[in-house]
């Protein structure tokens, strides 16, 4: 088994750039509440092709987060099917890696043994996940921290780290949920550059679930916006933007365009989120 | 040289000995009482006497003994039963208001029943000690396995983690400080109880000669002995405090 960076960049993505890698069809998610049950996503369906970088957009509370932990396979009990490569799955699947939106990272383990984590669990020698591990460390822009403690490394270090320890397994596909949300608007577009430079290299099929217009943008091939609670699927945008891209596309007058497209399409949801929780303050001072 | 660039271990050492001076020239003045608070002198003088007629050196390896026999237990029953209490809600549910409330009972008045059933021995002291250190470590060690953070999970889970990778890769770690905030806890009921009981059934190592001393109004004997208890203490934590360092290098 090669868990190289050079043998995942083989990986003739291009070649079959058409093949549906992942299929979310007719997806819903009911939660029971106090106030009775609430309906967080309600027939959610899109593919996504290999080697494709889709994000999904929506205003707070549209069900975004519950569809990547579907997609995850950490909530059960949804209904409708999501398949990889033709194959229903019904929990977490070895194809996909998940990066979250919280702080990820073990505070216990230093840069390197995070990152060879994934390597540990599958019974990998120290040596060889070591190995393994820095090309990660290396392709992630971390060298010379490796023996640093999360504690000691800036947020955007931190979730690069989480990046990099999701990446290591080599994931076919890879899921994102807010990577970026706790950091800066100018960190925010360099990682958005590193992310771009990452998934150039290893052609891996990506889900960015995220609110920032400009994130989805600066690095999607086509972007889902979802509606307001209960989140259904408004709209699949198709972002023509030339590849390679680096954070100096935002300047572009294209860019601009595709920006506003999509505030035009999420103004609406967003405002009904925001009368919405008006309302729901209302009530509670009342 | 400023103040913050003077290392805390000496720093520590000459606020000790700073405060000590003070105490004996108010002494000397007359400002404290010598017949309840004896010279800071008398007391480091009074030291190579315990050694030499009240086998202090002997004393000290009973008490240490017996203090690291019972923190050993505590530290072994407050990590397995929190363990199977974290596993098992229900029992969690069930017994999590009575170690609540055994963690602020005075477990030490309840020595006559112990002394019924070990007699008066070591094994008395020892049970003592770890009866009343249980309960604190045990609620901490329950806190700190309630209180990992749910990410930190949900990383485990994508990775398709067993129950048994899932709980010593990423739950027992996550745990650690609060699990040995709460050790540190329950060695100090540990030691107060361990000493009090010494001194109450006037048997074993520090608290019987703390005992004796005391009735024969030996004040310096007392103080100095009450010294060596707070080195048992500080060897104690010492030792904790390494394993801890050893189990979690990096404390956020």
């Amino acid at each position: 088994m090669d868990m190289g960076v050079s043998a995942a960049a083989q990986d003739p993505a291009t070649g079959t750039a058409d093949e549906i890698d992942l299929v979310i069809q007719d997806v819903s998610m009911h939660f029971k509440t106090r106030h009775g049950t609430v309906t967080a996503v309600d027939g959610v369906s899109f593919e996504i092709r290999r080697g494709e970088f889709v994000s999904i957009i929506g205003p707070s509370g549209c069900g975004k987060s519950t569809v990547f932990n579907i997609l995850g396979g950490l909530v059960p009990g949804y209904e409708g099917s999501v398949r990889i490569g033709g194959e229903q799955i019904s929990g977490p699947h070895s194809s996909i890696g998940m990066v979250f939106q919280e702080e990820s990272t073990f505070p216990w383990r230093t840069v390197i043994d995070n990152i060879a984590f994934p390597l540990e669990i599958k019974g990998v020698s120290k040596a060889e996940r070591h190995e393994v591990a820095r090309r990660f460390v290396d392709l992630v822009g971390l060298s010379g921290f490796e023996q640093r403690y999360p504690s000691e490394l800036s947020g955007g270090m931190r979730q690069r780290v989480a990046i990099a320890r999701t990446l290591v397994f080599e994931p076919r596909i890879l899921l994102m949920d807010e990577p970026f949300a706790a950091l800066d608007e100018q960190t925010r577009v360099l990682l958005g550059d590193k992310v771009l430079k990452i998934q150039e290299e290893l052609r891996q099929t990506t889900l960015l679930i995220t609110h920032n217009i400009t994130e989805a943008v600066q690095l999607s091939d086509r972007v889902v916006i979802m509606t307001f609670r209960p989140g259904r699927v408004k709209r699949i945008v198709d972002i023509h933007l030339p590849r390679p891209r680096t954070g100096d596309i935002v300047g572009s007058e294209a860019f601009g365009r595709h920006v506003a497209e999509i505030w035009n399409d999420l103004r609406e949801e967003a405002s009904r989120g925001m009368a919405e929780s008006e309302e729901l303050s209302r009530m509670k001072g009342s | 040289m400023r103040l913050y660039l003077v290392p805390p271990a000496l720093f520590g050492t000459g606020c000790v000995l700073g405060f000590l001076g003070l105490v004996e020239w108010l002494l000397r003045i007359g400002v404290l009482n010598q017949f309840v608070i004896p010279f800071p002198s008398s007391v480091l003088l009074s030291f190579p006497r315990l050694f030499a007629e009240e086998q202090l050196l002997h004393r000290l390896l009973l008490t240490g003994m017996e203090a690291l026999i019972a923190s050993l237990l505590v530290i072994s029953f407050a990590i397995g039963i929190g363990m199977f209490l974290h596993r098992y809600r229900i029992a969690r549910l069930a017994t999590e208001p009575w170690i609540a409330a055994a963690a602020a009972a005075p477990i030490v008045l309840a020595y006559p029943l112990f002394l019924v059933i070990f007699g008066r021995s070591s094994a008395t002291i020892i049970a003592i000690g770890f009866v009343a250190g249980l309960a604190p470590a045990l609620l901490k060690t329950l806190e700190g396995f309630q209180g990992v953070r749910k990410t930190l999970l949900d990383v485990g889970h994508s990775y398709n983690l067993t129950r048994s990778q899932l709980f010593w890769k990423i739950q027992f770690p996550a745990a650690i400080p609060t699990i040995f905030t709460g050790i540190r806890l329950g060695l100090i009921f540990t030691l107060i109880n361990l000493i009090g009981v010494e001194f109450l059934i006037n048997f074993g190592g520090l608290g019987q000669l703390i005992n004796d001393l005391a009735e024969r109004y030996d004040l310096p004997g007392v103080f100095a002995t009450i010294v060596f208890v707070v080195l048992v203490s500080v060897f104690l934590f010492s030792a904790l405090e390494l394993v801890e360092r050893w189990l979690r290098p990096a404390q956020r």
